[in-house]
């Protein structure tokens, strides 16, 4: 079953830099997808047309039925409810406690604090961090910080989780143990997960769907694909 | 139905919500909130001592024309019943609001009164050499010299003096000094506005990875606005606290030394009641709404991503 569906997308910044050409992209529900390709090939901004941060210049952004590009920036919350966002740099707000900062999501959509608690503390205990609720991000390691990202991101239980480098800023030991949670949520909660990345070992280990962009334009588009199956990167 | 109950409930949630996180961010963010509200206090000190000037200047300058009055005489040897007809006619005038009539005899007394030289002066003669009078007082200031003009025209009025020259010059210095206290005070004001919306501009630009968060989970604006809205209110009421209290002692001291000293017996300022009252409400309001304003707007740039 298609639900996200790319038709003939271009994207041209107002700088004249054409960052997507000619894009067309399906992915079905529950997918586990890898975009590859090096700095500047566009993975950048094809995970930001998904979340709505930007708008394709020409052709059509589709998820679960919604025209992403045809949104307007009053309603884009409603699209952004419906999915989780994890960023290399976790985008955690420093003030407030590990509990606090996966609430937040849901309190900004009006839900009753004793509906909040449960959800909470089930998102963190699926990446394992039941422990910390208490914790501020800074006494955190980056693991755990990025693991908090993920909790925040799955915890209105999204039907699409969009991966932005998530372990673009973490070791090997690490990166492996986010990969193993991203998993985790791809399998036990059918949750469709697209993830940009440079990390050539997670991509080889994982076999998973691969996409490869150069210069905007889809290059290769690989069922169970690798690094390897593109030299050129 | 119940869809639409469950709507309104959780808005009314996200409202309490703003109300409290609005609150903690004031204490988060201490050092900030301290330069917002001190910026506000230190403006609408400013506000405060241009509404009192403005408002004293303008009571002055009412009870100072209040007491501009016309002098008519009538020509000597005017029968009584003339004289009637003279007030009846001054009376008359649209721009004439009193006529009170003084007789030469009553000048005579109050002159006697005035030193010995001329008492003297005036029992030797046999007739009073003075004229009958009348004295009146008008509406509308600005017109007393057409005013003037129409009694002289008047049978048997010898002359009808207001200081000719002098008092359209203090007049016209009172108008200049209205609109220069007015333009002062609204000068002031959207300074405050300007002053209050930068600083919490910069509270904002501090707190732009917050905004950004929100919007990134799935806030909608509103929701994202209202906390930030009801700082900027509370920053306005705490930033206006201080200037109310300077305002009232200040302005209950200087009415106190104005009132019993007696070099100043001529100027009598506002009564401090209700005026005190009033410029504090005018002071809490331009605080919390320029605040309200100011934040809102700083807020919106960060909305677009």
């Amino acid at each position: 079953m298609r639900f996200i569906e790319i038709k003939n997308c271009y994207k041209v910044y107002k700088n004249g830099v054409a960052a997507i050409a000619d894009l067309t992209l399906n992915i079905n529900k529950g997918e586990f997808v890898f975009v590859i390709g090096a700095s500047g090939s566009g993975k950048s901004t094809l995970i930001k047309m998904l979340y709505r941060e930007e708008k394709p210049t020409k052709g059509t952004v589709e998820i679960g039925g919604i025209n992403v590009g045809k949104l307007r920036n009053r309603t884009v919350y409603k699209l952004r409810r419906k999915l989780g966002i994890v960023f290399q740099d976790f985008k955690l707000l420093p003030k407030l406690t590990v509990y606090e900062n996966v609430a937040f999501a849901l309190e900004c959509l009006g839900m009753k604090g004793s509906e909040i608690r449960p959800k909470v503390i089930k998102a963190l205990d699926h990446v394992g961090l039941k422990d910390k609720l208490r914790s501020f991000p800074n006494e955190l390691s980056g693991g755990e910080q990025q693991r908090v990202c993920i909790a925040r991101a799955i915890v209105n239980n999204p039907k699409l989780l969009i991966c932005d480098e998530p372990t673009g800023n973490l070791d090997p030991k690490t990166s492996k143990g986010i990969m193993d949670v991203l998993e985790t949520i791809n399998k036990e909660l059918g949750t469709t997960i697209i993830m940009a990345t440079h990390d050539k070992e997670i991509v080889n280990r994982m076999k998973k769907r691969v996409i490869v962009l150069d210069s905007g334009v889809l290059k290769e588009d690989h069922e169970k694909g690798s690094y390897k199956a593109s030299e050129s990167i | 139905m119940r869809k639409e109950v469950i709507k309104q409930v959780k808005a009314f949630r996200i409202f309490g919500r703003s109300i409290r996180d609005s609150f903690k961010s004031v204490f988060r963010n201490f050092s900030l909130s301290i330069a917002s509200i001190l910026c506000t206090t230190i403006t609408l000190v400013l506000v405060a001592i241009a509404i009192i000037i403005s408002a004293n200047i303008n009571h002055i300058t009412k009870d100072l024309e209040e007491e501009l009055t016309i002098v008519v005489y009538a020509k000597a040897d005017t029968p009584d019943e003339r004289l009637d007809a003279i007030e009846k006619e001054i009376k008359n005038i649209s721009n004439v609001t009193n006529v009170t009539a003084k007789s030469k005899e009553e000048w005579r007394v109050e002159m006697q009164g005035y030193s010995d030289t001329l008492n003297t002066t005036l029992d030797y003669l046999d007739e009073n050499p003075l004229l009958d009078s009348f004295i009146v007082t008008v509406k509308n200031v600005d017109d007393l010299r057409p005013t003037a003009l129409k009694i002289r025209d008047i049978e048997n009025v010898e002359s009808a003096n207001y200081g000719e020259g002098m008092v359209e010059d203090i007049i016209s210095v009172f108008d200049i000094v209205q609109t220069v206290t007015l333009v002062m005070v609204i000068a002031l004001v959207v300074v405050t506005a300007f002053l209050i919306s930068n600083t919490i501009k910069l509270t904002i630009f501090s707190r732009r990875s917050e905004i950004e968060i929100m919007r990134l989970v799935g806030s909608s604006n509103t929701s994202i606005k209202l906390p930030f809205v009801f700082e900027g209110f509370l920053l306005g009421v705490l930033g206006s606290i201080i200037p109310i209290i300077v305002m009232i002692y200040g302005y209950l001291i200087m009415y106190e030394q104005v009132s019993s000293s007696s070099s100043f017996s001529i100027i009598e300022l506002v009564r401090p009641m209700p005026f005190v009252l009033i410029t504090s409400l005018i002071l809490l309001l331009i605080g919390s709404v320029v605040g309200m304003f100011g934040s809102a707007r700083a807020v919106r740039k960060y909305l677009k991503i």
